[in-house]
């Protein structure tokens, strides 16, 4: 069973997005997409400045297995994207909820958040996608 | 492995297993005024003796004329055992293997080829090559777009010394994708790029230069200023070289304070014959840092189960069967028996061999300049130093002079006319190892004798 914190908001295409005190969010990938993916070999996160649409494709995960896109759950402009994915890919893989955060983003409008499924949500989403 | 047609009866023992009357039903949802009738102008088949006659009949119409032209594709000796070895069996298939457990010596071969391109460029990794060179730079641009992430713009500087043709495919390949290529001028007196005119494009997004080394005129470009303008200006460099030259001049590896980002070319030199212009085939070196945005295939050494060394393709997910629309290049195979040639011919010739053919083309043209501007009427266009080519000028209007020679068997060079108008009457001549001291005196005479009568007249 993989871990699904209940602070954070979730997306279908397996995005974490968590909310932070100055109103940025941050974004990675869950720990099923991360088990689901395998080993990561390499991370591509986007440059500050760049603006994204909800839905748009914002970084790639590579595995030894796959390489998988990785969409903006909303829009905005990244902020920062997490240099350490560089050199240890693995991170997304030890702590996907941590030190494997993908990138930053200053959310364009914040109530885009409220749209994105909630811990019990995704979990139920989790068990559909199974069957 | 095999390749064993279908018989009449396995084709119709499938067609009954699917319930299909005939081949043509598995088109069927083709619909009819899409397809096409039979081509025009395509005449009947002919029998192999027949079309043997007509080949040879039209390779003797071609005659063996004495080739002074190089322009992006040069005639050097090729060791016999170069193509009796890439014609093996073991070798003799045109397509990248997939299947590591089936194909350890080609992709051995191929990953020789990429570790002796990384050398002589003096670059980090290398792909297993592209269709040709200036496919290889159209590439080069679109992966410099790709990996140049801090430039927000998709613009590329070319030299106006640069191959034409390589300026044309770059164009028709990349200019499609909304880039912008302007043109940096040459200097008409020495023919080369001064680094003052790239003064104009300082401080503002370019995503890359294109350094041709040597240029188009065969003449040398200041590589280092050039490089060093470019990192100082945040601009990535996609360097076109001409391998052979490399055993002699610096490698981009190690232009300007770091080197290049990118560098590619045409491969021909390495082995492969001249044959009416293809097929060659194009090579791709880089830094590892942007190894995931090159294109084609790669060759990795890796380890088996059991610890043994072994091949195998590697760096996949940049490619479309995996990565589909996203993929760096649609570009998922390589030019396996021209590589396979390449690798052959270098082996052959080891780095020292390989500086005695630079060498001695370098020695050979600069005879042949000697020789030529002798001569009433011709004079050496540009006054900076040069590999195994040169514009020459003439006094008369070139391409008479080009076929005034030709009938006499001498390929004079290229008629730079429809090239670059500004230049006039201008040739590009190249003579390389294969030219002897009396090819170049025949042509020398020859030359004399045409432009004396054309007074005369």
């Amino acid at each position: 069973m993989s871990k699904i914190p209940s602070d954070l908001k979730y997306t279908k295409s397996h995005e974490w997005v968590r909310s932070l005190p100055d109103g940025s969010v941050d974004i990675g990938i869950t720990d099923h997409a991360q088990d689901a993916l395998g080993d990561l070999v390499f991370v591509e996160v986007p440059e500050p400045g760049r603006t994204l649409a909800a839905g748009e494709a914002c970084a790639v995960v590579e595995s030894v297995k796959a390489a998988s896109d990785v969409y903006s759950p909303v829009a905005g402009e990244v902020i920062d994207g997490n240099a350490d994915l560089v050199a240890t890919p693995e991170l997304v893989n030890q702590d996907p909820y941590g030190n494997g955060w993908l990138l930053k983003l200053k959310p364009a409008d914040k109530s885009a958040l409220a749209k994105l499924m909630d811990a019990a949500a995704y979990t139920k989403h989790l068990e559909t996608e199974s069957h | 492995m095999p390749f064993i047609p279908h018989t009449d009866a396995d084709v119709r023992t499938m067609l009954d297993v699917i319930g299909a009357r005939r081949i043509d039903d598995l088109f069927d949802e083709i619909p009819a005024e899409l397809k096409s009738g039979p081509l025009d102008g395509v005449p009947p088949a002919v029998n192999e003796m027949d079309i043997t006659r007509i080949m040879h009949e039209r390779a003797a119409r071609d005659g063996m004329l004495l080739n002074f032209i190089g322009a992006g594709a040069y005639e050097h000796h090729i060791p016999a055992a170069v193509w009796a070895v890439t014609t093996r069996g073991e070798f003799y298939s045109a397509y990248t293997p997939y299947q590591a457990e089936a194909s350890q010596g080609t992709l051995q071969t191929i990953y020789e080829f990429q570790t002796m391109m990384a050398s002589l460029t003096a670059m980090e990794v290398s792909n297993a090559s592209l269709y040709d060179g200036a496919s290889a730079l159209a590439e080069a641009c679109l992966m410099a777009v790709r990996a140049h992430r801090k430039s927000k713009v998709a613009r590329i500087l070319l030299p106006a010394s640069l191959n034409p043709t390589y300026r044309k495919v770059a164009r028709a390949i990349a200019g499609l994708q909304e880039f912008t290529f302007d043109e940096v001028p040459y200097d008409a007196a020495t023919g080369n790029i001064r680094v003052e005119s790239l003064a104009a494009f300082g401080a503002q997004d370019i995503t890359a230069l294109v350094i041709q080394q040597p240029n188009f005129f065969g003449v040398l470009e200041d590589v280092d200023e050039l490089t060093r303008w470019a990192r100082k200006n945040g601009t990535f460099i996609i360097a076109v070289v001409n391998p052979t030259s490399l055993a002699l001049l610096k490698p981009p590896g190690k232009w300007g304070d770091n080197g290049v980002d990118i560098v590619c070319g045409e491969g021909q030199p390495l082995g492969v014959p001249l044959s009416s212009g293809g097929p060659y085939f194009g090579f791709m070196t880089t830094r590892m840092a942007h190894v995931r945005q090159m294109p084609g295939r790669i060759v990795g050494r890796t380890l088996d189960l059991d610890g043994r060394p072994g091949f195998t393709l590697t760096l996949q997910a940049r490619e479309q069967h995996i990565r589909r629309g996203k993929a760096t290049s649609n570009i998922c195979t390589n030019q396996g028996l021209l590589v396979t040639a390449a690798t052959i011919y270098l082996t052959l010739l080891g780095p020292a061999g390989l500086k005695r053919v630079a060498s001695a083309s370098h020695e050979r043209t600069q005879e042949l300049v000697r020789a030529l501007t002798r001569i009433p009427g011709v004079r050496i266009k540009f006054s900076g130093p040069r590999f195994h080519e040169a514009v020459i000028a003439l006094d008369r209007p070139a391409a008479g002079v080009l076929a005034a020679l030709a009938e006499r068997g001498i390929m004079g060079g290229l008629d730079l006319g429809a090239l670059h108008v500004e230049l006039g009457d201008a040739v590009l001549v190249c003579a390389t190892e294969t030219k002897t001291a009396a090819d170049i005196n025949t042509y020398a005479t020859a030359l004399a004798d045409i432009l004396k009568s054309a007074r005369a007249a």
